[in-house]
């Protein structure tokens, strides 16, 4: 019981610690650093949802943020409003994720892993090389952030707190699908497929209802991403991001709500902190990714639970040891 | 000669790199389960050694063959090291290799600047050749004939040597081969330093027809991907038959469709997975 109340108090706390977070960094270039972590969290998140909870690793989803992204971008320079611009977008990433999902799924593991990296990697030839649709290596600028309910969100703090709304949702959508019978069936899927089909699960359909969901929010993600730089370019699309977003999926710890989150968190400070250094960020993604899967394959997030874990109970032992107790197990 | 008969030879010759390119892919794909994410890097570390090597003047053919052994070593070294670590880990895998290509584009972009590198035709393979009155340029009839003859080659060893049936037993039944005497996992990294020396070999052979300029290797990669999709993982024939089905797709798509060259190759993929996921020449593993 008690870890159930300190867990809420711990949730309370960050909500406030975000909530309040203009107030107390101030600094708009640290807020807007906050914005990009929330909205690349969203990706890493949607990106969650296949890698850690169906096991099924996309190395495409950067083209599905980038869609959403172009789709408004076109949307808006064709003369649309920004509502129709975002439905518009967002009806057109869902329409690619299926695509995406009825293609990829002929395949399971490592031939889905590379079917989605080659249509990911088409989709970004499409935005660089259709010069006279998306302008190509240029780009496609967008002028101005809309105004929801009539709030502006050209300023850093009102970004953020779009953006934050946003995350909320998607937190609370993530926790409630994995808690689902969706969410659980799929993890069915992940672990036993054959059993699950044997159980009468429609295996091919519960991952392809997972893909579209997950395309969904990197959409929402790509959206935001669109309005915070007021700007797309092909390079959003490629390869690079990603594997940006997959290394925030597994540095974070795939499968679980809190890791991913870290992830876009602990990427997105190293990539600005490195940036205003070196110009070398592929050099150094390179070596991060080398050096997880060589020492800490499982995750920050996982890996830090476990050692804290271990550390606790040991100070727990050390402290009673001379009282006699049965020796709690805990699931891994 | 004609603007049809151009693309047909341009298409031909980019199919045969193609072909060097993937052959590799799939050998480490398709036999050793491998998915080898850096096959274009190696395409283009290959390449950029090529253009050094052939900046000081050293002679073409030698400088192919001494990119390829020094692929073949750098290859065979991740393959030993860090590869065989997580044999049968293939997310891992994926992540170390998507690691490496990520660490060598940025280190050819490093030393070798952003502008790309074209070497000169050399002078010996120049020229055009007359064949049933047309004219043919010399070059790329020659990439042609050397994927061919690679293609011979690979054919043979895989099907009719002792180390091909070696090879094939390993990837069919690891643990039976061990107890049967064959080293199989060197029979492994030989197969990986093979698949990289020949990824750069091709990227030496294309540099005069591609040029080499950062970006190849992710360029590269996806097409290789798609020849495998399209001709099957690990069959030598259906790699062959997907190099040129999509080297010509490329070539007159980018002429006739220049905008929708990308898509143009992706419907084929499509129609593929949808009716025949094995890909045409691939067979199905249980």
């Amino acid at each position: 019981m008690t870890s159930v109340s300190t867990r809420r108090v711990l949730i309370a706390f960050i909500l406030v610690a975000l909530v309040s977070l203009p107030l107390w960094v101030g600094n708009s270039y640290y807020i807007n650093i906050a914005s990009q972590i929330l909205l690349w969290a969203i990706l890493a998140l949607a990106l969650n949802v296949l890698v850690g909870y169906a096991g099924l690793t996309s190395l495409g989803h950067a083209s599905l943020f980038a869609m959403a992204g172009y789709a408004a971008a076109l949307s808006l320079a064709a003369g649309h409003n920004h509502l129709t611009a975002c439905v518009t977008a967002l009806v057109a990433t869902v329409a690619m994720s299926k695509v995406f999902a009825v293609l990829a799924l002929r395949a399971t593991g490592i031939g889905f892993l590379m079917i989605t990296l080659a249509i990911g990697q088409i989709l970004w030839g499409i935005a660089y090389r259709w010069a006279s649709l998306t302008n190509g290596d240029n780009g496609i600028n967008v002028a101005t952030r809309p105004a929801p309910f009539g709030i502006s969100l050209s300023s850093a703090p009102a970004f953020y707190y779009a953006t934050l709304i946003t995350f909320l949702v998607a937190v609370v959508t993530m926790a409630t699908f994995a808690r689902s019978p969706l969410g659980v069936s799929l993890a069915g899927t992940r672990d036993q497929a054959r059993r699950m089909t044997a159980l009468g699960y429609n295996v091919w359909l519960i991952r392809y209802l997972a893909i579209v969901f997950s395309g969904f929010w990197s959409g929402v993600a790509g959206l935001l991403f669109l309005y915070y730089n007021q700007f797309i370019s092909p390079q959003v699309g490629a390869l690079t991001t990603s594997a940006e977003a997959l290394l925030m999926v597994i540095s974070g710890g795939s499968g679980t709500l809190l890791g991913p989150i870290v992830g876009a968190a602990i990427v997105v400070i190293m990539k600005n902190v490195v940036s205003a250094y070196i110009e070398r960020w592929n050099l150094v993604l390179g070596v991060i990714f080398i050096l997880i899967i060589s020492f800490m394959p499982e995750g920050l997030v996982p890996g830090s639970v476990r050692l804290w874990r271990a550390a606790s109970q040991s100070v727990r032992a050390r402290l009673n040891g001379w009282v006699a107790r049965p020796a709690r197990e805990r699931s891994p | 000669m004609s603007l049809w008969l151009t693309l047909a030879v341009n298409s031909i010759a980019l199919g045969g790199l193609l072909f060097l390119l993937s052959s590799g892919f799939s050998l480490i794909f398709g036999l050793m389960r491998i998915p080898n994410l850096m096959h274009g890097s190696f395409f283009m570390l290959g390449a950029y050694f090529g253009v050094t090597l052939l900046a000081r003047g050293v002679n073409f053919w030698l400088a192919a063959l001494i990119s390829a052994a020094a692929m073949a070593v750098i290859g065979g070294l991740i393959e030993r090291f860090l590869l065989r670590r997580l044999a049968g880990e293939q997310l891992p895998q994926v992540l170390l290799t998507l690691g490496f290509a990520f660490i060598i584009s940025d280190v050819c972009l490093m030393l070798w600047t952003g502008d790309p590198w074209q070497p000169a035709t050399p002078a010996h393979l120049r020229g055009t050749v007359q064949v049933a009155g047309l004219y043919f340029p010399l070059f790329r009839l020659v990439i042609v004939v050397v994927a061919a003859v690679i293609a011979i080659a690979l054919w043979l060893m895989v099907d009719w040597t002792r180390l091909g049936a070696m090879i094939r037993a390993g990837v069919d039944d690891a643990p039976i081969a061990r107890v049967v005497g064959i080293k199989v996992s060197q029979l492994f990294t030989l197969v990986f330093a093979l698949g990289a020396a020949l990824a750069a070999f091709g990227g030496v052979m294309g540099a005069p027809f591609l040029s080499v300029y950062p970006g190849l290797d992710f360029e590269m990669l996806p097409l290789a991907l798609i020849v495998v999709i399209l001709g099957g993982t690990g069959s030598l024939l259906g790699a062959l038959v997907g190099s040129f089905l999509i080297g010509f797709l490329y070539n007159f798509g980018q002429a006739l469709f220049p905008d929708l060259a990308y898509v143009i190759l992706f419907l084929p993929m499509l129609l593929i997975l949808v009716l025949r996921p094995q890909g045409l020449f691939g067979r199905v593993v249980p």
